[in-house]
């Protein structure tokens, strides 16, 4: 199956050349960080965790996103999903790279990684993390390589695969707890040692995954003979809704808790996120975008006739992702390191070669989808 | 491509994973002839001079000592000097094992405005507080930092430290740096009798354990003029360390994190 | 065979250039040839003798490592009694002095490059 994604019009070709290039750039970032360390980044003593594990604290969430159209459809029978679940599957193989590989390129000394193997620490999250995003990563390779080479054979997939499917199932929702598990169990951290981080975490997983999902449907139906469907789509948009609900609930929460105590050590990363301290505020604009943007797409969701505009929808889905990607991917990391654990406030501002690595990163999990997407399509394209 | 040919590079693959996987396995599990089976000793008898041992190292810092000199550095210097400590000349990529804080920022859940200005205006030298339930040991997912069961102190292995930053992450003290550039070149004086770091790596003040198996009490202690420092076994009734903390009142930083620093204040 | 001649011609060349560092040596007298290494400027005998060393002096250094880094046990006795610091800075190097005609002779020949000289002082070099 894997030669389909070695074929294409010339379309294909130039996308996929356009992202090896980006690819290309961010390896030679890479290299000069690799040398030199990573002081060419925008990190330091203080914000000692920035863009990179940023990043992959957002791609966990997106990637167990996968799980809400493979629990309907294989949990419930629910048919609708029938044609999705793969792309659902694929999404998370690709996310799941992403998220290693920012986790490498974060590393100090990334060819040391295999000591996390070699002298396994079960008292720490770290080690948990990479068992569950590791299994994680297999489980849905097999699931994804078993149930598409089923369909191309013209056959029901083999029994054993529907546990394999089940286990995907809380695994999933249990990458992204042990992800939260890293941060919420620092006491030197109050901004993330907060009960609710790993529900929060789950909820605005499952809205903005699911988000993207809906997104690479109609990228799909536009330059693909690919239709997802109506019927697929309206229901993942509800389910957007609901989590998108949940999600901003969760906020409110934090935010309550955080304020009304008053508590210095909790009400300081509130205050420096949305209104700066002493003159220190270079996320403000972007929290209170990210607030805006929350909310215009959650009643955009809500109301039944803007969401089941198809036009409305995949601006309110872009306007989740963008407003959930500030909150996890720029304001929640960085947040905990500032004010730092001597109440000084040092803030962080990510450099042009950690961007650039960023984004090869990004453009190596756009190239792994757009492979995996082709093979399923072509596979689909054969079977007529 | 044909079904067979499938077949055969499939095999093949799982083959040559079989064929890797024994071999990695095989040199993992060798055991070297070097290998030395006799258990080693944490203090070692053979050391040229008696080993200073506790059962519990520990530190209380006499701020009143430390507070009338203002613009000395000594345990710093002495530190930083001793064990290669590199000065990169900004605060970004800053490595620090010992410094001097303002009482505001070493202590700020003691906030009090009514404090005496004496006390206010006070820098005191903070550092790794060796905690019995330190975090940063907690969170460290290869043991490269882990509490010694002898002695209490919270060791580091710059060979195993893959440079993932979580335990700076975990200290509440903000007690440890990470080398984001090659240090080898922002040393003013090499010492040849410890090594430097290399870039990538966390480092941290470790209560002078090499020196301490050599009878020789911590560099800063050593150097402070003042008898600011004392060092000293915890578990021990009589030392010096426990008769200063029986007569006078001590604070510790952050003390209700549940951390159990070792470094006391007597203010 | 289809294009048997050609393949077989193929796989001859192949040969002949992967097999180069071979012949190559053995027709230029290089056959066994050993990098000549500086002797040790001071002290009767090693921690441990010659030939072991020349095979698991690596072994030695990890164990070493292990050792002092971890169980916190930093010096060895010798036989015959004088201990000695398990360090290659401070023990090694004190005898063997200079890296450059000791060390580097055969990692060099070898195409061996251990990073244990980013932290590891060579005494000379900073004190020459």
């Amino acid at each position: 199956m894997l030669e389909h994604a070695l074929r294409g019009d010339k379309r294909y070709w130039s996308w996929v050349i356009a992202l090896m290039a980006l690819i290309g750039a961010g390896v030679l970032f890479y290299l000069r960080q690799f040398n030199e360390g990573l002081g060419i980044t925008g990190l330091g003593r203080d914000v000692t965790w920035g863009f990179y594990i940023a990043q992959f604290t957002f791609m966990v969430g997106v990637a167990a996103s996968a799980v809400m159209v493979v629990l309907p459809y294989y949990l419930h029978n629910y048919k609708a999903f029938g044609k999705i679940t793969i792309l659902g599957e694929f999404v998370a193989i690709g996310s799941v790279i992403v998220c290693m590989t920012f986790i490498f390129v974060d590393m100090g000394q990334p060819f040391r990684i295999i000591n996390v193997f070699l002298y396994p620490t079960p008292h720490s999250m770290m080690f948990w993390d990479t068992i569950a995003l590791g299994g994680y990563l297999v489980l849905n390779i097999i699931i994804s390589h078993i149930t598409l080479g089923s369909e191309r054979k013209g056959v029901a997939p083999p029994k054993w695969i529907k546990p394999v499917i089940i286990l995907s199932i809380p695994w999933a929702i249990s990458i992204h707890t042990v992800t939260a598990f890293l941060y919420a169990g620092l006491a030197a951290r109050p901004f993330w040692m907060t009960a609710i981080l790993a529900p929060r975490f789950l909820a605005s997983a499952f809205s903005a995954g699911p988000a993207l999902l809906i997104l690479f449907c109609f990228i799909l139906r536009k330059f693909t003979k690919f239709d997802a469907g109506r019927e697929p789509i309206q229901k993942v948009a509800q389910i957007v809704t609901y989590a998108m609900a949940v999600n901003v609930f969760f906020v409110l929460m934090e935010v309550f808790t955080a304020v009304y105590s008053s508590m210095p050590e909790h009400v300081s990363h509130f205050q420096y996120l949305f209104l700066g301290i002493e003159g220190h505020g270079n996320l403000v604009p972007w929290m209170w975008v990210s607030v805006i943007l929350g909310i215009i797409s959650l009643i955009l969701l809500i109301v039944p006739r803007t969401r089941q505009n198809e036009q409305i929808l995949i601006l309110a889905c872009v306007m989740v992702f963008i407003s959930l990607w500030i909150d996890k991917g720029l304001a929640l990391i960085v947040a905990g390191f500032v004010p730092n654990p001597l109440s000084y406030v040092v803030e962080y501002v990510p450099t042009l070669p950690e961007l650039g690595i960023s984004a090869a990163v990004y453009a190596m999990g756009l190239l792994i989808v757009t492979g995996l997407y082709k093979i399923a399509l072509s596979v689909r394209k054969q079977l007529g | 491509m044909s079904v067979e040919r499938r077949k055969f590079l499939k095999l093949a693959g799982l083959a040559a994973l079989g064929v890797a996987g024994g071999a990695t396995g095989r040199v993992l599990a060798e055991d070297s002839p070097a290998v030395d089976t006799t258990p080693a000793r944490a203090s070692d008898t053979d050391s040229p001079r008696a080993p200073l041992t506790a059962k519990r190292w520990a530190m209380v810092i006499d701020v009143t000592k430390c507070r009338e000199q203002a613009n000395c550095n000594d345990c710093q210097a002495a530190c930083h000097v001793t064990h290669n400590v590199p000065d990169f000349g900004n605060p970004k990529d800053e490595v620090k094992w010992i410094w001097k804080e303002s009482f505001e920022h070493a202590f700020h859940d003691q906030e009090n405005e009514h404090l005496p200005e004496e006390l206010k205006n006070t820098r005191t030298p903070v550092l790794c507080n060796h905690c019995d339930n330190p975090p940063c040991v907690r969170v460290c997912p290869t043991q490269a930092t882990w509490r010694r069961e002898q002695d209490g102190i919270v060791m580091m292995d710059w060979h195993r430290c893959i440079g993932c930053r979580y335990c700076v992450a975990a200290c509440p003290y903000g007690s440890r740096s990470f080398n984001w550039r090659d240090p080898r070149p922002h040393i003013k004086q090499i010492q040849t009798e410890f090594p430097t770091r290399t870039r990538g790596v966390v480092e941290k003040c470790t209560f002078c354990e090499e020196r301490l198996v050599r009878g020789q009490l911590p560099a800063c202690v050593t150097a402070c003029k003042h008898g600011a420092l004392v060092f000293g076994d915890l578990e021990d009734p009589s030392s010096d360390l426990r008769k200063l903390l029986a007569e006078r009142f001590s604070i510790r930083r952050r003390a209700g994190l549940g951390t159990q620093p070792e470094v006391y204040y007597v203010l | 065979m289809h294009n048997g001649g050609k393949i077989i011609i193929g796989l001859v060349i192949f040969l002949v250039l992967i097999t180069f560092p071979i012949w190559y040596n053995v027709a230029n007298d290089r056959a066994g040839y050993s990098p000549e290494i500086e002797k040790a400027a001071r002290g009767e005998n090693c921690v441990r003798d010659s030939a072991w060393m020349r095979a698991y002096h690596m072994d030695l250094l990890n164990e070493w490592r292990d050792q002092v880094v971890r169980q916190g046990s930093r010096f060895e006795s010798a036989a015959g009694g004088a201990a000695y610091e398990k360090s290659l800075s401070s023990t090694c190097l004190s005898c063997h002095e200079n890296k450059d005609k000791f060390c580097d002779r055969c990692h060099d020949y070898l195409g061996v490059d251990p990073y244990c000289w980013d932290c590891h002082i060579v005494p000379k070099e900073v004190q020459p």
